[in-house]
């Protein structure tokens, strides 16, 4: 075997660019593979223009290639001109297909892969690991020979190909660059996701093209598509710009041709080019067919890695976005070490260290950070699971504290997402707030915070240190990627959760010993949006506890269903049949996308019967549930248009988001003159942007929801933020730091199209020289020309979003600058109540 | 300390409007005033007759000078953002009522006296802001939800874009047609305006609109056909398209209509309170110069 390089290193983003150019360095044996003709393919598909950013600051960067911020191609260049002096051996155009060991087979190294079917059954597929060295087999069929393999492939995966005949034709393509590039072409664009329906409109936009397009799509209709995109594509149908096809699969493609198969038959059609958007495939299967295990079957798990990086199959190190790290500096970073690692660099520290020496700088006992790590990692229980690696990633988004005895480490109603976990001493919960000298203490190991990180709601108790103690405070990201790494984590936290919100909601003196039984056959179960936990008529006495997310409860009324009431995450529902027996009085269904604490009614029962106080406390909560359901009845009666109007706005409210935000702008459309002053208020008192537009969004009997953000529970913003910019700020806000990199996921991921990419506008002349000399753009946003002629032109964009004017003692400026009292700001518990039913009424 | 539960900004949670704000708390404070001058009025002694010169008329005109600057100054506090509390509406509430309250109070100030003077002046142009400012109100209280309802969760820039999508439609659509029948269809391309001068938005009527005239003239061409034959399927499309056209035009010209309704006071409301405000200063000068 004369061509067997040392190491292969695959993908050419940061992380695999900046290993390569370390080998090259060191003069090792390598090869460069890149899928594209291309280096580093995520970045070359940024935006052109975009502003690359270096986060985080304080991380040194340690790579034989240079970084800094600033334009994507300026980067991209660099980056082309040192791996060309470094002399690294690239090979382009040479996608891996499989990577399979050559050696003998290692004993008990068994890899086990789990794949769901649609359908819902599972397979296990077991397969014999080989030791190296690989053979790496490429696309084009030819093969590579590497002792060991660096895979640097990030997390894009590949796009789901058109399987169907002539599928691999040179005119269906997967990207569109630039939809100015065609004209006069008959296009058919596959898939309804977002990315289809943008294709189509970019396509469509300009009638000067001459385009005819056409929007594919399998479903009956666009149900994973944000709604704003929706809307324009069915605007630009209406408008005649664009044929959409439902319920449609291509069936066969052919030059010039496209084979369709409607629910009508097939439709043969011209067709000169096909852009297919139907998704990607995470590259998961293809990693874990190379014998590297994941931590869980989690769809945020990565890979199981040792401190050097190395996965399941040895010889084979994992690195980059792909490894969990998603930020350019940490990938590069990392490719450095990982070479140095396999060349036999033993004592070399990761780059991090003095970002992780800092974090545990303030705390007492002089400990290094290898000891640190290893005292958190052994003392606190849900953290056991970890390897040295992970906890240093874990830390990074972590802080460790030191608490006096007396100190209050948060307050009921103070808001947070994060977990605690107790590395050294005690602390008190005080479960009476009327009575803060009634506390339940909790020691060493355990966690608490788990209600603010399941159910996105406030801080149930105040918690204060009982003894000098040490915390490590997991911050939300943390804490669900450590869930998603770690099983036996993300089992502790739903078994605490469940004993902890039955204590919690139910009170009447119980302890974790009356519910042993009932935790132990709970079972928390998801609700998709609009499914019916119980409904009205059937038999079961199961009670549910809402752990996330929330419900609505409606009554068939006359033979119409009427909205009674909304139960947020953190209340219970189904205390009637269990109590009195007898069949579910109401239907209650899910407002959002929610998860549920199901206990059996088998194994409630018996502590309805050994705690009477606990049987009072829920008749309590019945009759006030039964009186509210009786007084709408009695409404509906006298007043039938006034329930329905109230259902009506009820229900509107809740398919607009309004179930799963904490703080909605609402504008009264029977009071709003449409002086727009609340965008200009939103405008001026944040650096020139407005992040509202009022007169876009839906209306019901004239209430508005605006575009505006809505302040999720779970907001779907913070879901995929590579600097982990976005936090929940002391009033409830959602708001966005300033280590912003502007890579847009956020603004992809939010469902209701509030977050804007823009750049701040410079300072713009004062307010008193614009009324008496007309200089400057007045209040409010300046316009585009204003902004063109006077802003940067080499300012980043950055994600930009309502922070509820948070630090403005006044509250938020859009509801202070409304002349006519139209502009309101509620949270869907007070608004959602009967009040509502009386406001329509009055 | 992190994890404290920071209260928030206090908040207006009752959802009133303007004019009921603070149960009419503004409503009662000018309504007192007023029936406060009002007995004032009539049971003090103002020797030798009623007017500014007076103790009261003093009175009543301080008061009443320093309403108006006050009343004046809510042009400032709604363009200047600032973050403390502060509530845009509850400023329109007293603004309103305080200002109707002037009617009693400038009036009683000037005892009545009215000729051809700059005294005079002051008074006509504030009582000009006062029913600008009452027609405001009304228009205020009535409007809005018709434009919510007019406008179907549509925005201004959607409904214009509508238009120019048909427009770009029947640019098309009329490629096959023969000369006379495209000139017909070019009406509705080159002479229809959506808003027009004032007094066109101000009343969305259009009696030259030439998408009427291009509708009319191609139904008539439609029914003809259709007495003899079939009609030609083009010119039906046409048809369609104009009439499409119309209802589009319709929305956004009503739109546009009640915008300009809820603006246009304004425009009379502001520099009459300039003009207020430079009558009241030689008012106040004159007197005291030549007292
Ligand atoms: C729009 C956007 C903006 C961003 N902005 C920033 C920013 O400003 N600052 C920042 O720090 N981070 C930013 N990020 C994140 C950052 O770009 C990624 O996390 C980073 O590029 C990951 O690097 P990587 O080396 O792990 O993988 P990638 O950069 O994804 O590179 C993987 C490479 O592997 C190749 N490849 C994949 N499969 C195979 C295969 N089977 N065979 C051969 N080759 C293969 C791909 O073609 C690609 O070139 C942004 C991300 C996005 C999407
Ligand atoms: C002498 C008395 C008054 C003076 C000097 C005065 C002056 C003003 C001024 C300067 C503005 C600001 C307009 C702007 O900048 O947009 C204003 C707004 C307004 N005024 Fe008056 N006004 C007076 C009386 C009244 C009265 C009697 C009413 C109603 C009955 C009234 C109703 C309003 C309303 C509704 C607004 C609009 C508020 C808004 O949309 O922001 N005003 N007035």
């Amino acid at each position: 075997m004369s061509d067997c390089y040392r190491i292969a290193i695959i993908g050419s983003g940061p992380a695999g660019l900046s290993a390569a150019a370390r080998a090259a360095a060191l003069g090792l044996s390598h090869v460069l593979l890149e899928k594209t003709d291309h280096l580093s393919d995520t970045i070359y598909k940024y935006q052109k223009g975009k502003h690359v950013m270096a986060t985080p600051s304080q991380l040194v960067l340690r790579s034989d290639l240079a970084f800094d911020a600033g334009k994507r191609e300026t980067v991209l260049g660099l980056w082309d001109n040192q791996t060309a002096d470094h002399k690294v051996n690239v090979r382009r155009h040479a996608e891996i297909k499989s990577i399979v060991g050559t050696g003998d087979p290692i004993p008990g190294s068994i890899m086990k892969t789990v794949t769901r079917k649609r359908d819902g059954t599972s397979e296990i597929k077991e397969m014999q690991r080989l030791a190296p060295p690989y053979k790496l087999t490429l696309a084009d069929g030819s093969e590579v020979m590497a002792e060991t393999v660096v895979l640097a492939i990030g997390t894009q995966g590949n796009p789901n190909l058109m399987g169907c005949p002539g599928g691999n034709l040179p005119h269906v393509q997967y990207q569109l660059d630039d939809p100015a590039m065609y004209n006069d072409e008959h296009i058919f664009v596959i898939g309804g996701g977002d990315a289809g329906i943008e294709n189509a409109l970019g396509l469509a936009g300009d009638a000067a093209q001459g385009n005819v397009v056409t929007l594919v799509n399998r479903g009956g209709e666009f149900s994973t598509a944000k709604d704003a995109n929706v809307k324009a594509l069915m605007a630009a149908r209406d408008a005649g710009r664009i044929s959409i096809m439902l319920g449609t699969t291509t069936r066969s493609i052919e030059p010039g041709w496209i084979v369709l198969e409607t629910a009508d038959g097939e439709v043969r059609a011209r067709c000169d080019r096909i852009i297919a958007r139907m998704g990607s495939a995470p590259p998961r299967g293809f990693v874990e067919a190379c014998g590297v295990e994941f931590a869980s079957n989690d769809r945020l798990a990565f890979p199981k890695l040792s401190a050097v990086f190395e996965s399941t199959a040895p010889g084979i190190f994992v690195i980059g976005a792909l490894a969990g790290y998603p930020l350019i500096k940490h990938c590069m970073n990392q490719g450095h070490d990982v070479v140095e690692f396999i060349n036999g660099n033993t004592s070399l520290k990761p780059a991090d260290e003095p970002i992780l020496e800092a974090k545990f700088a303030g705390l007492p006992g002089g400990r290094s950070v290898a000891d640190w790590l290893e005292l958190l990692r052994s003392n606190v229980g849900i953290l056991n699971g970890m390897s040295p690696l992970q906890m240093r990633e874990f830390m990074l988004d972590s802080q460790a504290r030191a608490y006096r005895a007396g100190d209050v480490i948060f307050e009921r109603n103070a808001p947070g997402s994060s977990l605690f976990g107790i590395a050294e001493g005690q602390v008190l919960v005080e479960v009476n707030p009327n009575d803060p000298s009634i506390t339940v203490g909790l020691g060493k190991g355990e966690i608490f915070g788990e209600v603010g990180l399941i159910s996105g709601r406030k801080r149930g108790a105040t918690i204060r240190a009982g003894t000098d103690c040490i915390l490590v405070e997991i911050s939300r990201t943390a804490a669900l990627k450590l869930m998603s790494a770690v099983p036996s984590a993300s089992r502790e936290v739903t078994r605490v959760t469940t004993e902890r919100s039955l204590l919690q909601i139910f009170k009447s003196g119980l302890t974790p010993a009356d519910l042993k039984d009932a935790v132990a056959a709970a079972k928390v179960e998801t609700m998709k949006a609009g499914q019916a936990l119980i409904k009205e008529g059937e038999e079961g006495d199961d009670i549910f506890i809402i752990r996330s997310g929330s419900m609505v409860v409606e009554k068939a009324i006359g033979g119409k269903p009427v909205f009674l009431s909304y139960v947020p995450a953190g209340s219970y529902v189904g205390e009637m049949a269990v109590i009195d027996g007898g069949r579910r009085t109401a239907t209650v269904r899910a407002a959002v996308k929610s998860d549920v604490i199901r206990i059996p009614g088998e194994a409630f029962r018996p502590l309805l019967a050994a705690k009477p106080g606990l049987t009072a406390r829920l008749r309590e909560e019945m009759s006030s549930r039964t009186q509210l359901n009786s007084y709408i009845e009695s409404k509906k009666d006298s007043f039938e248009g006034v329930v329905d109007m109230y259902t009506g706005v009820a229900n509107f409210l809740v398919d607009n988001g309004v179930g799963e935000a904490t703080d909605v702008l609402l504008i009264d459309e029977t009071l709003c003159i449409g002086c727009d002053n609340c965008e200009k208020a939103c405008a001026d008192s944040h650096d020139g942007l407005s992040r509202l537009d009022r007169e876009a969004g839906r209306t019901y009997a004239h209430l508005h929801v605006p575009t505006s953000c809505r302040h999720c529970e779970h907001p779907h913003c913070m879901a995929d933020c590579p600097p982990n910019a976005i936090h929940r700020g002391p009033t409830g806000e959602v708001y966005i730091d300033d280590t912003c990199i502007g890579c847009g996921n956020c603004q992809r991921n939010c469902p209701y199209g509030v977050i804007r990419m823009d750049k701040v506008p410079p300072k713009r002349p004062w307010l008193i020289s614009w009324m008496l000399f007309g200089q400057g753009p007045g209040p409010g946003e300046p316009g585009l020309k204003w902004k063109k002629k006077h802003a940067d032109p080499e300012a980043p964009k950055k994600a930009i979003k309502c922070d509820m004017c948070s630090g403005q003692s006044g509250g938020p400026a859009c509801v202070r600058a409304c002349p006519t009292g139209a502009a309101i700001r509620v949270n869907p518990e007070q608004f959602l109540s009967v009040a509502l039913l009386d406001r329509k009424g009055g | 300390m992190r994890g404290r539960a920071v209260t928030r900004a206090p908040r207006d949670i009752a959802h009133e409007g303007f004019l009921t704000h603070g149960r009419m708390r503004w409503a009662k404070v000018a309504g007192g005033l007023s029936v406060l001058a009002i007995v004032a009025y009539a049971l003090v002694d103002q020797t030798p007759r009623p007017n500014g010169g007076t103790a009261l008329g003093y009175l009543l005109g301080t008061l009443g000078l320093l309403l108006i600057v006050w009343l004046s100054t809510i042009g400032l506090r709604k363009r200047i953002i600032t973050t403390k509390p502060y509530s845009l509406k509850a400023w329109t509430s007293a603004h309103v009522y305080l200002g109707l309250s002037l009617i009693v109070i400038g009036t009683l100030h000037a005892g009545f006296q009215l000729g051809w003077n700059v005294h005079t002046l002051a008074w006509v142009l504030m009582m000009l802001v006062i029913v600008s400012g009452i027609y405001g109100v009304v228009v205020y209280a009535r409007l809005p939800a018709q434009l919510s309802a007019n406008r179907n969760e549509a925005t201004q820039p959607q409904m214009l874009e509508a238009i120019r999508t048909l427009d770009r439609q029947l640019d098309t659509a009329a490629q096959p047609l023969a000369r006379a029948e495209a000139d017909l269809v070019r009406l509705s391309l080159e002479e229809c305006e959506v808003s027009g001068g004032l007094w066109q938005r101000l009343t969305a009527r259009h009696p030259r609109c030439g998408n009427a005239r291009a509708r009319d003239a191609i139904q008539g061409l439609v029914n003809e056909q259709m007495r003899r034959a079939k009609p030609d399927p083009a010119l039906t499309q046409i048809l369609f398209l104009l009439e499409r056209k119309d209802a589009a035009l319709a929305q956004a010209r009503r739109h546009i209509r009640m915008k300009t309704q809820l603006e246009i006071w304004l425009y009379l409301h502001v520099p009459m309170t300039i003009a207020l405000l430079v009558a009241l200063t030689a008012h106040v000068l004159s007197v005291f110069i030549y007292w």
